[in-house]
C-alpha cells in the first residue's frame, strides 16, 4: 500500500518532469527538468530493489549526461524560445519516427524476454548480494559484450578528439595542444594576490 | 564489546523503545537522522572556528578572539548574523533556480553520511553498493553548482560555475580510480565490509590498514588530493577565487543561502574525509591491540580530526593554482598515476603467494619502486619549459 503510493508519486513526478523538459521555453530549464526525470527513474529502479542499476543511473545520467547537456546548451546559443515562435524543429516528424523505431528496438526484446512471463517474482528468489552477482556475470558470461562496448566508447572518444583537433589546425597554422602562452595584462593580473582570505 | 563502544546504538534503541510499537521503525530512523545532523552540524561550527584559529596561528596573527572565551562563540555569532542578513536576489536572476540551487547542493550531501560506518555497527543504512551510492550522490552537487552560477545572470558567477564543474568532473576520475584498489582488496562495494577487511595485524603489530601497503599509501595521497579538489578546498579553490572572480558562483548569494553553500562545502569535505578514513585508514579500527578498549567511534573521530587538520594546514600554506595547471595536474598526472597504482595493487595482490624469505620486502621494493619511478618520470615530463615573462600592469 505504502509502496504503491510512493510509486505513483515518483512516477507522476518523473513523467511531469519529462513533459516539462519538452514543453518549457528556456533551454536550461528543460535540461534541469530532464535531470530531475533521470533522478526519478533512478528512484524507481531503487524501488524495484535494483540497487546497482539505480546508483549507476544516478552516476551516469545525473552526474555525467545532464552535465553534458548543460554544457552543450551553454556553449551553443542557449537562447530562450520567444513566445509565439514555433518551439519544435521543422523536421519533428522524422524525429518522432526515429524515436519510435528506437523504442520498438528496445521494447521488442524486453517483451519477448522470459522474465516478463512471470510478472510477480516471489521474494525468496531475490538473492541478497545482487551487486556482486552482477560483477561476476559481467566479468565471465558477458565479458565480450562489455569489452565491445568499451571499444566502441573509446572509438567515440577518439573520434571526438579528432573532430576537435581538426578545427584547431584550420584556425592556426602550427597545431599545438599546449596551453596558450601567458601574455601579460588580463590573465596574469590577479595572480600576485594568491592568498585566499575568506574570513 | 564494551558499553561505551555501543553507547550510541543502545541510546538509540532505548529512545526508540519509548515510542509505541507501530511507529518504532520510523522513530528509530528519525533519531538516526537527527543524531547525524546534530553531530555534523556542530562539527561544521567547530571546524569553522578551529580553521580560523589555526590559520591565524600559522600566519602569525590572532584569528577570532572577541566572542566568548577565546572567541569560541564565534560560529554562533556568525550563524545569527547570516540568519538576520537581508536575502538579496538580483532582479534579472532566474528566481526559481536561484532559490533551489543551495538546497540542491546541501540536501544530497546529507544523504552521503547515511552509508559511512562511524563505529562498530554504526552506519545508518548498510547498502550492498555503499560506495557507489556515495559517488552517485556526490555527482548531484555539480548540477547544483551550475544552477547557482547560471541563475545568477552574472558573468563572474557563470565563469566560476564553469570552472567548478570542469574541476569537479576532472578530479572525480582520480578520486574513483584511487579507491578502486581498495574495492578489489576487500572484494566488496559495501563500506562496513571494507572496514572489516582491514581488521587484524601483520606480524602481530602493524595494522592491516590499506594505507600500510605501497598501493594504499599512494592511493591515499591521490585520494586526499582529489578530495581537496572535489570539495573546492585550497589550493584548488579557484572556482571562488576572490581576487579574480569575486567568489565565483557565490557572488550573488547572501544571507542564509550563502550560509547553506558554506555548510554544503564543509559537509562535502567531511563526507569525503570520512570515506578516506573508511577506505584507507581502517575506518573505526584501533591502531594497536592494546588500544582496542577505546570506543570504535572515538578512533574514527580521531582519524577524521587528523585529516581535517591536514586540510586546514594545506590551506594555510599553499598558494592557489592556475586553471590550466589545475586541469593538467588532474589529467596528465593524477589519472596516469592512479592507473599505475591500480596495476601495482593487482600485482601486490597476485604476488601474495610468494613464500620465499624476504618476499614481503621484495614486494614492497617493487611496488614503491614502480610508483616512485612513474612519479618522478611524470613530474619531470610535465615540468615544461619556461613560461613567458609576466607583465603586471599595476604592480610595478
Amino acid at each position: 500500500m505504502l509502496n504503491e503510493i510512493a510509486f505513483y508519486l515518483i512516477a507522476g513526478m518523473t513523467v511531469a518532469c519529462a513533459v516539462a523538459a519538452m514543453a518549457l521555453r528556456q533551454l536550461v530549464h528543460c535540461a534541469l527538468c530532464a535531470a530531475a526525470a533521470f533522478a526519478g527513474l533512478a528512484v524507481i529502479y531503487l524501488q524495484l530493489d535494483a540497487e546497482f542499476v539505480g546508483f549507476a543511473q544516478l552516476l551516469v545520467y545525473v552526474g555525467a549526461i545532464a552535465i553534458l547537456i548543460v554544457f552543450a546548451v551553454m556553449l551553443t546559443r542557449g537562447e530562450e524560445v520567444l513566445p509565439g515562435s514555433r518551439q519544435s524543429s521543422p523536421t519533428w516528424r522524422t524525429g518522432v519516427a526515429v524515436a519510435l523505431v528506437v523504442l520498438a528496438g528496445i521494447a521488442l526484446p524486453v517483451l519477448a524476454s522470459p522474465s516478463l512471463q512471470r510478472l510477480a517474482p516471489p521474494a525468496a528468489e531475490i538473492p541478497g548480494k545482487i551487486t556482486g552477482l552482477i560483477g561476476v556475470e559481467l566479468m565471465t558470461r558477458y565479458v565480450l559484450p562489455l569489452e565491445m562496448i568499451g571499444v566502441l566508447l573509446t572509438a567515440a572518444l577518439l573520434g571526438a578528439v579528432v573532430i576537435a583537433m581538426r578545427e584547431e589546425t584550420k584556425d592556426k597554422a602550427p597545431a599545438s595542444s599546449t596551453p596558450p602562452p601567458h601574455t601579460g595584462g588580463g590573465e596574469g593580473r590577479g595572480e600576485e594576490v594568491a592568498l585566499s582570505e575568506r574570513d | 564489546m564494551s558499553a561505551l563502544d555501543s553507547i550510541f546504538i543502545s541510546t538509540e534503541h532505548w529512545l526508540a523503545g519509548l515510542a509505541p510499537a507501530g511507529v518504532r521503525p520510523l522513530v528509530s530512523m528519525l533519531l538516526i537522522i537527527a543524531g547525524l545532523m546534530a553531530v555534523f552540524g556542530s562539527c561544521f561550527a567547530l571546524t569553522t572556528i578551529l580553521e580560523r584559529k589555526i590559520l591565524g596561528r600559522m600566519q602569525n596573527r590572532y584569528g577570532p578572539n572577541r566572542v566568548g572565551p577565546c572567541g569560541l562563540f564565534q560560529p554562533l555569532a556568525d550563524g545569527v548574523k547570516m540568519l538576520i542578513k537581508e536575502d538579496i536576489v538580483p532582479f534579472s536572476a532566474d528566481q526559481a533556480v536561484h532559490f533551489l540551487a543551495p538546497v540542491a547542493l546541501t540536501a544530497p550531501i546529507w544523504l552521503a553520511f547515511a552509508v559511512l560506518p562511524f563505529g562498530r555497527g554504526m552506519s545508518a543504512i548498510e547498502l550492498d553498493a555503499g560506495i557507489l551510492f556515495f559517488f552517485a550522490i556526490g555527482s548531484a552537487s555539480e548540477l547544483a553548482v551550475f544552477m547557482a552560477g547560471w541563475s545568477s545572470q552574472n558573468k563572474y558567477s557563470l565563469l566560476g560555475a564553469m570552472r567548478a564543474i570542469a574541476q569537479m568532473i576532472s578530479y572525480e576520475v582520480p578520486l574513483v580510480l584511487a579507491s578502486i584498489p581498495v574495492l578489489i582488496a576487500a572484494s566488496s562495494l559495501s563500506l562496513p565490509e571494507i572496514v572489516q577487511a582491514q581488521s587484524g595485524f601483520v606480524m602481530g603489530w602493524i595494522p592491516r590498514w590499506n594505507v600500510f601497503t605501497p598501493w594504499g599509501l599512494a592511493g591515499f595521497a591521490l585520494f586526499m588530493i582529489a578530495a581537496a579538489a572535489e570539495s573546492n578546498r585550497c589550493p584548488f579553490d579557484l572556482p571562488e577565487g576572490e581576487s579574480e572572480l569575486i567568489a565565483g558562483f557565490l557572488t550573488e548569494y547572501s544571507g542564509f543561502k550563502y550560509a547553506l553553500f558554506f555548510l554544503g562545502e564543509y559537509l562535502g569535505l567531511f563526507a569525503v574525509t570520512g570515506l578516506g578514513v573508511t577506505l584507507f585508514l581502517g575506518g573505526w579500527q584501533a591502531p594497536a591491540r592494546w588500544l582496542e578498549w577505546l570506543p570504535s567511534w572515538g578512533w574514527f573521530a580521531a582519524k577524521f580530526g587528523v585529516l581535517i587538520f591536514l586540510f586546514i594546514w594545506a590551506r594555510a600554506t599553499l598558494p592557489r593554482l592556475r586553471l590550466d595547471q589545475l586541469l593538467n595536474f588532474a589529467w596528465k598526472f593524477l589519472v596516469p598515476l592512479a592507473l599505475v597504482n591500480l596495476f601495482v595493487a593487482v600485482a601486490w595482490w597476485q604476488s601474495g603467494v610468494w613464500q620465499f624469505p624476504g618476499a614481503l620486502e621484495l614486494r614492497w621494493l617493487l611496488g614503491t619502486g614502480l610508483l616512485a619511478g612513474v612519479y618522478v618520470w611524470l613530474g619531470r615530463a610535465l615540468k615544461g619549459g619556461k613560461t613567458a615573462e609576466h607583465h603586471y600592469n599595476y604592480a610595478e
